[in-house]
């Protein structure tokens, strides 16, 4: 789609139009001020109306200081469609454009930002996270982005993780965060895991079982029975240990962390019906740049593990349009 | 030639010249809108008219006062671009009748909030907001979770149609079967998801 039109009739009619009446209501205006000021001038007599007994009106002239701003503002009119766009096609001598203007304010936030971003982006993660203004970017950027989700102090909600800690669904190494911030996480578990023919009792022994794992108080004969369970049910994906797989996004059952709630009827929830969530993919949105700052802002919350780092990689193609990503962190800049 | 006492006093001529004055801003800004391509053709492929349950979701949308705190148009600004994404243009919204771009922001612009959360996420905010952003104003919609009950759908449609919105007829007939089952929570979740795919930042 072409934006640089100042319009795009379906036909020359409607350009015409919209210059004809325009400059006929400028001028019109101006033609009847002249014959209004031609007119005879009946000053100092009234209009012959009587109100309420003694009122009447004069029938005098403008002011002058009144008329002459009337005609100021027909010349004014005049220069105002020379200059930008108002008559139809013509788009003024300025060939000033909203779209024009958006893009001159993003060039002077690119040749502002642009620099600073791209330092960070050839440092790597670990570094990144230790330099104090790329954690002020950082932070800027999670709080209009993320927070929505993972609360402003990172510490998650019930069904979105918390940042600080250091309990990863699917890992918590530099690499890992940007792969999951880019293109963000879909996790599904099953209802009643791989054994649907579970009937309630048994979900609530899996559920038990699960819940003596990290040393949640549990029914002992339960615990036994859902032991039993847990093999077919849950190993699947939980692993034998219950440990999880990072890799897969599959959580690790034995620590105390919940995305869910521990109380045991979230958890029989969780099991009888299963669960789905979902990351959405920021990469695109973002571009690399802030996706780079971002990694190292979580990674540097606390919980981040070690990881191969490495700068971002950052092609050379994008890296010319990675420009004007100053977004909020860009006060973060001024402040400095 | 008319003398301004003959206007004055004569409430027709009054009302005719009143209406004319009025009008010419009208004339020369609104209704060449009509007429230009930008502002009646679709952007691109992306922007679709809205499926039933889209539908549905903006109704509800609208009968709430969404529109009351969120605008759906994106300012080109880079204030804005950067928080939103791209800027909004005309050729979006060729479908919505009537718009809801607004002007009041007291939540954020909801313009481009398509694929920005997870269902879930929206599901929980729409019940009560500070479940998940716990420094939230907006008021929970907890009565959103129970059956989408809409039998005029189909109504709704064939009155789009007679706007300009293309429908087929069997997209009408098979309305009110595509709405069967839905909660209220979830039309809107639709509606809401659906928000301003057509057009990616490009950078």
């Amino acid at each position: 789609m072409d934006f640089k039109n100042t319009s795009d009739f379906v036909s020359g009619f409607w350009n015409m139009y919209v210059v004809v009446l325009a400059l006929a209501s400028i001028i019109g205006c101006g033609v009847f001020l002249l014959i209004q000021d031609r007119a005879k001038s009946n000053a100092g007599q009234t209009t012959g109306h009587v109100w309420d007994e003694t009122l009447e009106e004069y029938s005098n002239p403008l002011p002058n200081w009144w008329r002459w701003m009337f005609y100021i503002t027909v010349a004014f009119a005049l220069v105002y469609v020379t200059l930008y766009p108002g008559l139809g096609n013509f788009g003024g001598k300025f060939g000033w454009t909203m779209r024009g203007q958006y893009e001159d304010e993003m060039k002077q936030a690119d040749a502002k930002y642009g620099p600073l971003f791209d330092k960070y982006a050839k440092m790597d993660v670990a570094a990144v996270a230790a330099d104090p203004q790329a954690k002020e970017m950082g932070q800027r950027l999670f709080l209009t982005y993320c927070a929505q989700c993972h609360g402003s102090d990172a510490g998650g909600a019930t069904s979105f993780p918390s940042l600080k800690d250091n309990d990863w669904l699917w890992g918590g190494t530099p690499e890992k965060i940007k792969e999951t911030i880019t293109g963000g996480r879909t996790a599904v578990m099953t209802p009643k895991g791989t054994k649907p023919d579970m009937d309630g009792e048994q979900v609530k022994d899996v559920v038990h079982y699960v819940r003596s794992l990290s040393g949640l108080s549990a029914d002992s004969i339960r615990v036994q029975r859902g032991k039993d369970l847990y093999p077919q049910a849950c190993a699947a994906c939980h692993g034998p240990e219950a440990k999880g797989n990072p890799d897969a996004g599959y959580p690790n059952l034995t620590d105390k962390v919940w995305l869910y709630s521990s109380r045991e009827d979230s958890m029989i929830e969780t099991v009888t019906k299963g669960r789905q969530n979902q990351m959405p993919a920021f990469g695109e949105f973002l571009g690399p740049a802030k996706v780079h700052l971002l990694t190292a802002y979580v990674w540097g919350l606390g919980g981040g593990v070690k990881g191969e780092a490495k700068p971002a990689a950052v092609p050379a193609a994008e890296q010319a349009g990675m420009s004007g990503m100053g977004g909020m962190s860009g006060m973060t800049a001024d402040k400095k | 030639m008319l003398t301004h006492e003959q206007i004055e006093k004569n409430v027709g001529w009054m009302i005719v010249l009143t209406v004319l004055l009025v009008s010419v801003a009208g004339l020369v800004e609104i209704v060449p809108l009509f007429f230009q391509t930008s502002t009646t053709k679709p952007l691109n492929e992306l922007v679709k008219p809205y499926d039933p349950v889209r539908l549905a979701g903006r109704d509800i949308y609208i009968r709430e006062g969404c529109y009351n705190c969120h605008s759906q148009m994106i300012r080109p600004f880079r204030a804005e671009t950067e928080r939103y994404g791209h800027y909004s243009v005309a050729g979006e919204f060729v479908y919505d009748h009537p718009f809801q771009w607004g002007s009041k922001r007291t939540g954020p612009d909801l313009a481009r909030v398509g694929g920005r959360y997870s269902d879930q996420w929206h599901k929980i905010h729409l019940l009560n907001p500070r479940d998940v952003v716990p420094e939230s104003n907006m008021p929970a919609y907890y009565w959103l979770d129970r059956p989408l009950k809409d039998p005029h759908i189909g109504a709704k449609m064939e009155a789009l149609r007679k706007v300009g919105v293309p429908y087929k007829d069997d997209e009408i007939a098979g309305a009110a079967k595509a709405i069967e089952g839905k909660t209220e929570l979830e039309a809107v979740v639709a509606y809401l998801q659906g928000l301003g795919l057509a057009l990616k930042q490009t950078r």
